[in-house]
């Protein structure tokens, strides 16, 4: 049991610079919009957004990556409602993941303001301006963020049940150590 | 020459000249704009303003002699958003209480050739004063002449947004603002 126990080494790198990402983005996201105008808030976007664009680039390599490398297998422990439970929660993490720095940049176009990645690079607006578009995008923006907060709890409190409650050896699956301590 | 073909070439000559001698002094304000764009966090965001009066005479075969006065309403701004709309009226950018109006006053003009000219003219916003100098080319239609300017305001020299607002890798300096004036000749 000591093959296949773990994550390949770019799907676990992957995983934990979206994690970064998004615990970073998240409370900069609540935090920003009800600060007044000042260039801090206009900085704060600005950073809110390129945090969110390079999500979006890591998540499209993470599906890619995802459905060309297994997972390893769960272990025996993880009873077949567990397994249903974790591949739906597994499937809208990586789709929202994906819905979430879209809708923000769509947000974004419709606001008005294309998104200029790290301040360099231009991307194309999803959308012309259109005040109504733009106010809807945030209640959509803010509904999948959390969405994705419920989600990433549920996620975290099963792998840490089935690491500590239950004694699987579950938290290397994504860890650094390549030694397996089985 | 025959008196019948005198009278048609008479009245050749008279519908013609009108192209020549017209001069522009009608503005027409619903084909004319006035926009700007200026960078914030590398990002283009364009405005404009709605409301703005503009006095002019331009005679294209005595440019010389032409002259232009426009006067901007603030109030009429669309800076982007609502929020950056508000955030302009205040004291730190043009203090609109104060000095609701930005007033360009032409002293020169030269022609460069091509329908293009140099206009050259005093801008005063928030009180304060400076010569600036825009090209302007002119575009003659038939009833309408149009006139496009572009050039580039440097938004700290007349102290528009100050204070936290003067670091200018946030908001740039440097304020395109391009134009359209029509106007009908008589």
């Amino acid at each position: 049991m000591t093959l296949n126990t773990r994550y390949t080494t770019p799907a676990i790198v992957l995983h934990w610079l979206v994690a970064l990402l998004v615990f970073v983005g998240f409370p900069l996201g609540v935090y920003m919009q009800d600060l007044p105008l000042s260039p801090t808030k206009l900085q704060l976007y600005s950073y809110h957004k390129w945090i969110g664009i390079t999500v979006l680039l890591l998540a499209g390599l993470r599906v890619v990556w995802r459905l060309t490398h297994r997972p390893p297998p769960l272990p025996d422990s993880v009873v077949r409602w567990q397994r249903q439970v974790s591949a739906a929660v597994h499937g809208l993490l990586y789709l929202l993941i994906l819905a979430i720095p879209l809708s923000g940049w769509l947000m974004s176009s419709a606001k008005g303001f294309p998104v200029v990645w790290f301040g360099v690079v231009p991307l194309p607006d999803l959308v012309g301006k259109d005040k109504a578009l733009g106010d809807l995008l945030v209640g959509v923006h803010q509904a999948l963020n959390f969405t994705l907060l419920g989600l990433v709890i549920l996620h975290v409190a099963a792998a840490l049940k089935h690491h500590f409650i239950e004694r699987q050896p579950f938290l290397q699956r994504m860890g650094w150590n390549k030694q397996e301590q089985l | 020459m025959k008196p019948i073909i005198r009278y048609w070439a008479l009245l050749a000559a008279l519908a013609t000249p009108a192209a020549h001698a017209v001069e522009y002094q009608t503005v027409l304000p619903r084909q004319s704009a006035i926009g700007f764009e200026f960078r914030q966090m590398g990002v283009p965001v364009a405005g404009g303003f709605k409301r703005f009066t503009t006095q002019m005479r331009f005679d294209p075969a005595k440019p010389e002699a032409a002259s232009a006065r426009i006067e901007i309403d603030l109030a009429s701004i669309d800076a982007g958003s609502v929020e950056a709309d508000d955030e302009s009226a205040g004291k730190l950018w043009f203090n609109r209480s104060a000095y609701p109006k930005a007033v360009f006053t032409s002293s020169q003009i030269r022609a460069l050739g091509n329908n293009r000219y140099e206009l050259r003219g005093t801008l005063t916003l928030k009180g304060k004063s400076r010569v600036m100098i825009v090209p302007v080319t002119y575009s003659p239609g038939k009833n309408v002449a149009t006139f496009d300017g572009v050039f580039i305001l440097k938004r700290l020299e007349f102290g528009i947004g100050e204070g936290m607002w003067s670091d200018v890798a946030t908001v740039a300096n440097e304020v395109q603002v391009k134009f359209r004036i029509a106007a009908s000749g008589k």
